[in-house]
């Protein structure tokens, strides 16, 4: 049987691959590889960040629920949502003209947290509440239905609303920074940093100096102690709910200003890599999470820029992905409670 | 009261069972394209399992209304066969992951790679792909090969899934699931990397044009030969399944499903256990994943996304994880509702558009649906019915019979010995 389609011609795609590695084997490969380190830095550190913040709320669930809340992910993309519809409604209305951005920014990001922090509230309510004391994997099932439920949902509101479900988020800060002559930093960027490292300093305050607080840390320790001792266990639970998730919602804020475009499904592989970035940092640790998540952020960043030209062109930026999981599956099997987690026995 | 009712109900009259089955059939064959008769022949199977009279006689109206009924009736619609073909594959490949998440509770959300390697396996040797990396133009094999690769695809997806079974094993409970889900990705995004530096998988295009099997020179390239392919290898899988859920494995997964720490300390090797279920479970994904490689002459990396997994982790959550009966009519409601409810919704919506009667934004089109469904479909299965909907049942023994029978009467151990010395002052 002859084949339909002729194969391509293979001397044409050697000489491809040779001209490849004499471009990155040159010095002049190298050069432009520092060249572009600054700013791959930059970018992983802003990307490292928006992980941190949303590692932040699947700790917190799993530290007090012991379950992962696999609709994370997919709050982070209706506060994206939300926060990008704020801003084109507001800019068909127009309101954005001559309003300081700052001022627009955080209006739009108090919006934001809001409905998706009322929104967690909900899931726990209807999804997870009910099943507390079911075997593990059930609220782990009721989980993944939310995700796709959440995905569906914006997609057929978006698709209502705008005819289309991809959206372009409007900018609000489009200058940039020159760090020296080497690289320049995106004011977006740089917001995302500042105002991710605002949140998380005041989650940390809010966590250790509060009488709520310390509820939670109550609660995460042993529940059925913690009632005992008049703690309401339910509100508790809901306030880690309505505070992860409005955390998360930011994020989402600040992602679409970041990035620009965004679409329903961005939340669930963000979502998967917050939570790769949790479990570095050893899940249940909030101090472990924000450091997980830089470091992945800055080790996806890296990879993507220089994977290609280190091993010739042979694997590209499309493997980062993988390297992000397998970072996942490595640190589970080979330290499972993280970079910064206390090893748990198991209780019998 | 309804409670009591459901405990009264015996069963469907066998009459009942019949006149369905030849109505419907009737029906299919006197008006040819009415969907609401096929329907109906392929929800006889859950009548007659439910019907009132013996095993035998069951198995017996169940193999006549597969062999030779749907065959009949449905055999000149291409449709029909194509559909049920395809309900046959996600049955196969449901009762592949009951073995997985059924048996032995270790949740995959990779499962769906095991299949990718099945179908890549067949579709890369199979056409002229391998001669990229095989020196001499030994390919592409014609459809001959067909069988020997069901075996093939079968030990590669099983190599697969010890390959990753191995280290993925230490982790357990929702970890678990989490991994597999990364694995699942990974082998995505590879499959659909590889065609550089060395091509392998042709990257996103995909390979094509995969032969169709041949037997005794005859090209069964038609769903209805591979309705009756599927069939078999179904035939197989569920006695496969039937098998090991009564062996000692299947009960030594069973066991560590229930608690892990419990089974080992009764001696169960935990790592053995497992890596045997995730072999078998990916063994079968492996050989539907051949099958389903040269029904669609073409495969790609989209045919093999988390969207898949998740699908197929739905049909055996919902049929009733560990009920073989349970994975059959989960898959195959889940995959009529996919491949034709919702089409046929979404047509008849667009029939009474066009009429005038309703006006209704295109976005709105039902067959888009799909993962609105599947997560109101699990979220109302974790909350309802967390054991499906035709949960699994354990064999129970009957304690009065056993207490009854003339075994029974013998008064074993101290009892007896105390019983006998009784007996021997009495005399």
């Amino acid at each position: 049987m002859l084949a339909p389609f002729p194969r391509e011609n293979k001397s044409s795609q050697r000489n491809e691959c040779r001209k490849f590695v004499q471009v990155y084997k040159g010095n002049e490969g190298w050069e432009s590889m520092i060249n572009i380190l600054p700013q791959v830095l930059v970018d992983g550190l802003t990307l490292g960040f928006m992980y941190a913040v949303v590692a932040l709320g699947y700790t917190m669930v799993y530290g007090i629920l012991e379950i992962i809340n696999f609709a994370h992910g997919d709050i982070f993309m209706v506060g994206a949502f939300i926060g990008t519809e704020v801003l084109l409604i507001s800019d068909a209305l127009g309101a954005l003209e001559g309003m300081n951005p700052f001022v627009a920014l955080f209006i739009t990001l108090i919006i934001a947290m809001v409905l998706t922090g009322a929104l967690g509230v909900g899931i726990e309510r209807i999804a997870y509440r009910p099943l507390r004391g079911a075997p593990r994997l059930v609220p782990l099932i009721s989980a993944i239905g939310v995700s796709f439920l959440l995905q569906d949902l914006v997609r057929f509101t978006e698709a209502l609303a705008r005819n289309e479900f991809y959206l372009n988020s409007p900018a609000l800060f489009t200058g940039s920074i020159p760090l020296g002559s080497i690289a320049t930093i995106p004011t977006k960027g740089l917001i995302v940093i500042v105002i991710a490292i605002v949140m998380m300093i005041a989650l940390t305050l809010f966590v250790n100096k509060t009488k709520w607080g310390i509820a939670m840390r109550a609660v995460a320790q042993d529940q059925s102690t913690a009632s005992l001792m008049t703690i309401n266990v339910n509100k508790v639970i809901m306030l880690t709910f309505l505070i992860g998730s409005s955390l998360g919602g930011a994020t989402g804020v600040l992602f679409a200003q970041n990035y620009g475009t965004i679409d329903p499904y961005i939340g669930f592989i963000l979502g998967l890599k917050a939570f790769t970035a949790a479990v570095l940092g050893g899940i249940g640790n909030l101090r472990g999470a924000m450091i997980g998540g830089v470091l992945l952020g800055l080790l996806e960043s890296l990879s993507g820029a220089f994977m290609g030209p280190l091993t010739n062109g042979a694997f590209g930026a499309e493997y980062k992905d993988v390297f992000a999981f397998s970072i996942l599956i490595l640190v589970l099997l080979f330290k499972p409670e993280g970079l910064f987690g206390e090893a748990v026995k198991e209780k019998v | 009261m309804a409670n009591f009712a459901w405990k009264s109900f015996k069963g469907i009259p066998l009459v009942f069972t019949l006149i369905w089955i030849v109505a419907f059939s009737a029906a299919l064959y006197l008006m040819d394209k009415s969907v609401i008769a096929f329907l109906g022949i392929l929800s006889s199977i859950v009548l007659v399992y439910y019907t009132n009279t013996s095993k035998s006689i069951k198995m017996t109206i169940g193999a006549i209304v597969l062999l030779l009924i749907i065959p009949l009736v449905a055999g000149e619609n291409r449709y029909y066969m194509e559909v049920a073909s395809q309900v046959g594959i996600y049955v196969a490949m449901a009762l592949g992951l009951n073995i997985v998440v059924g048996f032995a509770g270790l949740l995959d959300l990779g499962y769906v790679a095991f299949f990718a390697a099945g179908a890549y396996a067949y579709a890369i040797f199979s056409t002229s792909q391998a001669n990229e990396f095989i020196a001499g133009n030994l390919f592409p094999l014609s459809g001959e090969w067909f069988w020997p690769f069901l075996i093939v695809g079968l030990i590669v997806a099983a190599v697969f899934g010890i390959l990753l079974g191995l280290p993925v094993l230490r982790v357990k409970g929702d970890y678990l699931a989490i991994v597999t889900l990364g694995f699942g990705e990974i082998i995505r995004i590879v499959f659909n990397n590889l065609d550089k530096p060395i091509n392998i998988t042709n990257g996103p295009q995909g390979i094509t044009p995969i032969p169709s099997p041949e037997l005794f020179g005859i090209k069964m390239g038609t769903p209805f030969y591979f309705y009756f392919i599927v069939l078999f290898v179904i035939a197989f899988i569920v006695l496969a399944n039937i098998r090991f859920e009564h062996s000692r494995l299947g009960r030594a997964w069973i066991a560590v499903r229930e608690d892990e720490l419990a089974a080992q300390s009764m001696g169960i090797s935990l790592l053995n256990t497992k890596l045997a279920a995730f072999a078998l479970g990916a063994s079968f994904a492996g050989v539907v994943g051949v099958i389903f490689a040269a029904k669609q002459t073409f495969i790609d990396p989209t045919s093999f996304t988390l969207m898949e997994s998740i699908g197929i982790l739905v049909m055996v959550i919902l049929g009733g994880s560990g009920s073989i009966p349970g994975v059959v009519l989960g898959a195959a409601f889940v995959t009529i509702l996919q491949v034709q409810l919702l089409k046929e919704f979404s047509n008849f919506l667009h029939g009474l558009q066009n009429s005038g009667i309703i006006s209704l934004p295109n976005q709105l089109d039902p067959s888009k649906f799909q993962r609105l469904i599947f997560g109101i479909m699990l979220i109302l299965v974790a909350l309802y019915r967390p054991n499906g909907l035709i949960p699994a049942k354990r064999k129970k023994n009957d304690l009065d019979a056993i207490k009854k029978s003339e075994f029974g009467k013998e008064k074993l151990g101290i009892l007896g010995r105390l019983s006998q010395l009784t007996s021997g002052k009495q005399s």
